[in-house]
């Protein structure tokens, strides 16, 4: 062995371990502390939601599942006719969402997923956000990786859109100057006004809020909280939402899905 | 989207009664809300619902504007013989709604 090709096994090595350690500093929060939103809910929200019969969220979850095995557009193709089986097809794909996509160059959510499903495979209008229909389909694949333990990738091209993410998630907003950050790091567990403030992980998206008395996105409910801050709101479906759906996914990492989630 | 999602437990044993448990999709507009350029909503809940056991009402239910959306409703039947549990509401459009579910008595 040369000593040149000596110095650079050990500056490989070296280098590696480096990535190692920041890897393991990335997390914000470490991952025996993560708390789902559902341990800050009180009894009653936490029964609802843990029994199928009771969750209102299923009735999204069986609408989807017949929308599933529904043929729609110009193609007459089902999400079926591609995806099969969506119970077995479906299993862990939520997981990974958001999700750097080669064809469209950037990161897209589930709910963006699906509506290219629709447009490019099935040569159909693309549902609007919100609406029940994007919900339903959404709930249900979602709810196929119920129990499975959210791991986005943000490594080569999703980088871009996790930074950003991270940006405004630290960022202050709107007329009462606060960042998502000194909410869901610095004092979740504590109590705003009636509100248990918890750690702001979306792994129960998309979720059944009584507030709204329906089944909504996490996009929803980050708009949400941007406008009990006071601040400006992205349209729904805006590239700022996706980048911080994704540093969110990112920050619950080893939290399992509990799509269709309750919450207040 | 399915109108209702019933839930019995199967079989049941004769003569004894059994959970019934029924979810219906509904709005359960209360007619106290406005919409974004501050019209009022009308009102459009579910009035009532009704149970027939193999064709006899074993239960009925008068539902108002406090009954949050997608109201959850929950009773004991006694299990005689094997049959539909039909279910049919009417809200305050006129819309009516219905669903049943099957009863099988060991």
């Amino acid at each position: 062995m040369t000593s040149s090709t000596a110095l650079r096994a050990i500056l490989v090595g070296v280098l590696s371990a480096h990535a190692v350690i920041a890897c393991a500093q990335e997390r914000s929060l470490p991952l025996p502390g993560l708390r789902s939103g559902i341990t800050f809910a009180g009894a009653d929200v936490r029964a609802m939601q843990s029994d199928d019969v009771s969750n209102p969220g299923f009735l999204w979850v069986e609408g989807g599942e017949k929308r599933w095995n529904t043929a729609a557009g110009a193609t007459g193709k089902s999400c079926a006719s591609c995806h099969g089986d969506g119970r077995s097809s479906m299993r862990g794909v939520a997981t990974r969402y958001p999700r750097y996509d080669h064809a469209v160059k950037g990161v897209e959510d589930l709910d963006a997923r699906i509506n290219r499903c629709r447009t490019d495979k099935q040569g159909a209008q693309p549902w609007a956000r919100e609406s029940e229909e994007l919900l339903s389909i959404s709930a249900y694949v979602s709810y196929q990786s119920r129990g499975l333990p959210l791991a986005v990738s943000i490594d080569g091209p999703a980088r871009e859109a996790f930074e950003r993410g991270r940006v405004f998630y630290h960022a202050r907003h709107g007329q009462m100057n606060l960042s998502c950050s000194q909410c869901h790091d610095q004092n979740w567990g504590k109590r705003l006004l009636v509100e248990n403030l918890s750690q702001g992980h979306g792994n129960a998206f998309p979720a059944y809020r009584l507030e709204w008395q329906s089944l909504g996105s996490l996009q929803r409910r980050i708009r949400a909280c941007l406008f009990g801050i006071r601040a400006e709101m992205p349209a729904p479906g805006a590239p700022e939402l996706t980048d911080i759906e994704l540093y969110l996914a990112w920050r619950a990492q080893g939290l399992s899905i509990e799509a269709p989630g309750v919450r207040r | 989207m399915p109108d209702a999602r019933i839930t019995v437990p199967a079989p049941v044993p004769r003569g004894k009664p059994f959970e019934v448990r029924i979810i219906v999709r509904h709005p359960m507009e209360t007619g106290y809300r406005t919409d974004e350029s501050g019209k009022s909503i009308p009102r459009n809940v579910i009035r009532s619902l009704t149970c027939r056991y193999n064709g006899e009402v074993v239960f009925s239910a008068r539902l108002s504007s406090g009954i949050a959306a997608n109201p959850y409703l929950r009773f004991f039947v006694t299990a005689k013989e094997s049959g539909p549990l039909a279910f049919e509401w009417v809200d305050d459009a006129g819309v009516r709604g219905s669903d049943s579910a099957a009863v099988t008595v060991a």
